[in-house]
């Protein structure tokens, strides 16, 4: 009787604190997910086109280098310009 | 003095043969009517690619006018870029900076942005790139 009482006695804080593990364990998986939802990544789609620019390799310094001969070509066939 | 004077006038006469020539072969270069009456109504414009666009839905007339044009254009380019060591579109891209410059008041030129401008009296909106 002594023994069962002890055993009891001992054994009560022990399942308390593993309830309270598990139901800290649960809390912790749940805030969790809560965080991970939270994080996802929003895309919002813009208002305006999206404008690919193709041009991305014309360089400012190959346009001015080309100038003059632009300018010549536009003045030898002026019926197409 | 007699004969330096007739000389004088046989190098004037000379002179005025080549003058004539110089100017004559611009003018044998031309638009073709159609094509500046096209850009003069505001039906196309220039890109800044360096081909003309349909500022509005173009008549068969026109889109066959463009699309000439525009062939013609990419042959010169083409030429051009070979000569110059670099790529049609870089050769195409300089002349579009410089026929968008050249385009007369009311004519039309696309933006940057794709939107079609009327030239006015000031500077047309450019490629930040355009010299």
């Amino acid at each position: 009787m002594m023994l069962y009482q002890t055993s009891r006695l001992t054994d009560r804080p022990y399942t308390a604190i593993r309830r309270n593990m598990r139901s800290l364990t649960t809390a912790s998986l749940i805030l969790g997910m809560l965080k991970g939802l939270s994080a996802c990544v929003q895309v919002i789609a813009p208002d305006k086109p999206i404008v690919i620019n193709l041009n991305i390799n014309i360089k400012q310094e190959v346009v001015y280098r080309l100038d003059g001969d632009a300018k010549d070509l536009i003045n030898e066939e002026a019926d197409i310009f | 003095m007699f004969e330096n004077v007739s000389k004088n006038k046989a190098l004037a006469a000379i002179g005025g043969l080549i003058l004539t020539a110089v100017v004559a072969t611009p003018v044998m270069a031309q638009r073709d009517p159609a094509y500046e009456a096209a850009r003069s109504s505001g039906a196309i414009g220039e890109k800044p690619d360096g081909y003309l666009g349909y500022v509005t839905s173009p008549s068969p007339a026109i889109k066959a006018l463009v699309e000439d044009i525009n062939i013609k254009r990419k042959a010169a380019y083409t030429r051009k870029a070979q000569e110059t060591n670099s790529t049609v579109e870089q050769f195409a891209f300089t002349s579009g900076c410089n026929l968008i410059m050249r385009t007369s008041v009311d004519e039309k030129y696309q933006t940057p942005s794709g939107s079609w401008n009327t030239r006015d009296s000031s500077d047309p909106v450019r490629d930040s790139r355009c010299p």
